[in-house]
């Protein structure tokens, strides 16, 4: 990432602490928030009950922290999120390298692919009460569903973009079907693995929460139902702020796996988003 | 083209879904299972269910709440991610805290706006503008920042500033990540339109599903379901439609410099 705003002709003596002052603006920012959302309430603006100053969210954290059942809620978000982002990703990549691998088969399935794909998986949440009630399965389903498009498409999209000068060279120096796979398909097509990766990790984590939300899977999405319902504002604030957290550091793992994965990888890449 | 290719073309398009539907068909055929019923069931139920009236009562106000939410968020992530694309200071106070507000899953912003806007429209508007503006936004500000610095400098160089410079090179350049981050605005509108009637309402589409299935009204819930999965690919469509128009300028540009 080129910060795009630097001029070229900037001196460099004052670029240097231009850089180190991002991430203190940064933090200035966070800091501004806490500060408006502290004072609001206070004002009057807007009333203690529905926007309960950040001191008290901060304390209902800390309660939380405290309390056996946020762990455990946690952990139950976690093994959701986790579970579905791995049987996605197998299930995602085994089938796009067949597909993809084969002109007949990308051939027959694009249309049904297409059609699938942008079918919204709450649609399946009544379906996955009536099957399994609030149970992991149910939660599983749901962000498998939305979690194996993202990884698919993407692997789809990396084989198509093999080279087929190099595909050609490795058929003429007699690879097989699994040579060309492991030496030509797959190194093209990882940094969109990577992408979809990405991807479904983010939609899993938020179909993971609606789950837990909408149909009452355990986890941290109950939890946030159930303080709504009992009135505890402040808790379903600290809640929520803890699934932005987790969200971030969702993002963060990811990038850096796909930073670890694709040291190798020089090249800008484009990404396909769908 | 030929006879021959025509046909190829329709059995490739059509060949896998048909398949799949009549092996759907045959395998429900005599279901007793009460929570899977034949096929043959829930189309019935799907002709029997949604009537013209029942469009207009419960699928019409989705569509229309989804469209305003929409449209709102595209507004203000479009306007403020001018604002935080070209100003870095701004730029950076702002990012982490954006960062943030992305990360959280927007469904669990539901019960939050409950608090505020009620169980009515407002509510179920403001859910989904608050969950399609930040992909809207942040993809604005991603592409202001990556704006081309000769046609920057061109643009300087002879006079066009102001609105003409933003209307003619800032959102033009941006446009094709504004239309990524609306693109993925949009499928995650059609969630939170789901799923803010199922918490609370009176009407809508996932109001009425939920209700199916609470009464166990089986072919109709799964009419439900595929109702509401045929106007996800409906949508994704009439984007890609929109989006070849208003882009075919970015689209042609990319053939052209992927064969020289």
């Amino acid at each position: 990432m080129t910060p795009g705003a630097v001029t070229p002709g900037a001196a460099p003596a004052r670029r240097l602490p231009e850089r180190a002052l991002a991430p203190l603006r940064g933090l200035a920012g966070l800091a501004g928030l806490v500060a408006v959302l502290e004072v609001l309430p206070h004002t009057g603006l807007v009333s203690a009950g529905y926007l309960p100053p950040a001191s008290e969210t901060v304390r209902a954290l800390w309660h939380l922290l405290a309390e056996q059942t946020f762990w455990t809620a946690l952990g139950d978000t976690l093994t959701g999120w986790g579970l579905g982002l791995a049987v996605s990703v197998v299930a995602g990549v085994a089938a796009g390298l067949v597909i993809g691998s084969v002109p007949v088969l990308r051939a027959v399935t694009a249309s049904t692919i297409e059609f699938l794909r942008p079918i919204p998986s709450v649609a399946l949440i009544p379906v996955a009460v009536l099957l399994y009630g609030a149970d992991l399965r149910s939660k599983l389903l749901l962000v498998v569903y939305a979690a194996f498009w993202q990884v698919i498409v993407q692997v789809l999209a990396g084989i198509q973009d093999v080279d087929p000068v190099a595909d050609d060279t490795a058929r003429s120096y007699h690879l097989g079907t699994w040579g060309r796979l492991r030496h030509v398909m797959w190194p093209t097509a990882l940094p969109y693995v990577m992408t979809g990766v990405r991807l479904a990790a983010t939609v899993a984590l938020i179909l993971a929460v609606t789950a837990e939300l909408v149909i009452g899977a355990p986890g941290l999405g109950q939890e946030i139902a159930v303080a709504q319902s009992s009135g505890a504002v402040p808790q379903v604030y600290a809640l929520v702020l803890v699934t932005g957290l987790l969200g971030v550091a969702v993002n963060l793992v990811a990038r850096a796996v796909e930073r670890r994965a694709l040291h190798w990888h020089q090249s800008v890449r484009t990404e396909v988003t769908g | 083209m030929s006879v021959r290719t025509v046909l190829r073309r329709a059995l490739l398009l059509l060949g896998l879904p048909a398949a799949l539907l009549a092996v759907w068909w045959y395998a429900t055929a005599g279901s007793t299972d009460f929570y899977v019923p034949p096929l043959s069931a829930i189309l019935e139920a799907f002709g029997k269910v949604w009537t013209a009236d029942r469009l207009l009562s419960d699928v019409v106000p989705s569509l229309l709440r989804l469209a305003a939410g929409y449209l709102l968020a595209v507004a203000a992530g479009v306007g403020l991610g001018l604002v935080i694309g070209t100003r870095r200071v701004v730029r950076e106070f702002l990012e982490p805290v954006l960062e943030l507000f992305r990360a959280i899953p927007p469904p669990v912003l539901v019960p939050v706006i409950m608090l505020f806007a009620g169980i009515g429209d407002t509510m179920k508007v403001l859910v989904i503008v608050s969950g399609c503006v930040w992909p809207i936004l942040l993809n604005t500000v991603e592409g202001v920042r990556a704006v081309d610095e000769v046609l920057d400098d061109t643009c300087r160089s002879y006079g066009i500033t102001g609105t003409a410079r933003l209307r003619h090179l800032v959102l033009r350049a941006a446009s094709p990540q504004i239309v990524t981050g609306m693109r993925q605005a949009l499928s995650i509108g059609i969630i939170l339109m789901v799923i803010s009637e199922m918490f609370a309402a009176s009407n809508g589409l996932g109001f009425t599903i939920v209700q199916f299935q609470r009464s166990f009204a089986i072919p109709e819930m799964w009419s439900g379901v595929l109702l509401l999965g045929t106007l996800g690919f409906l949508l994704s469509l009439l984007f890609r439609f929109a989006e070849n128009r208003v882009l075919a300028w970015y689209h042609g540009l990319r053939r052209d410099r992927r064969t020289p």
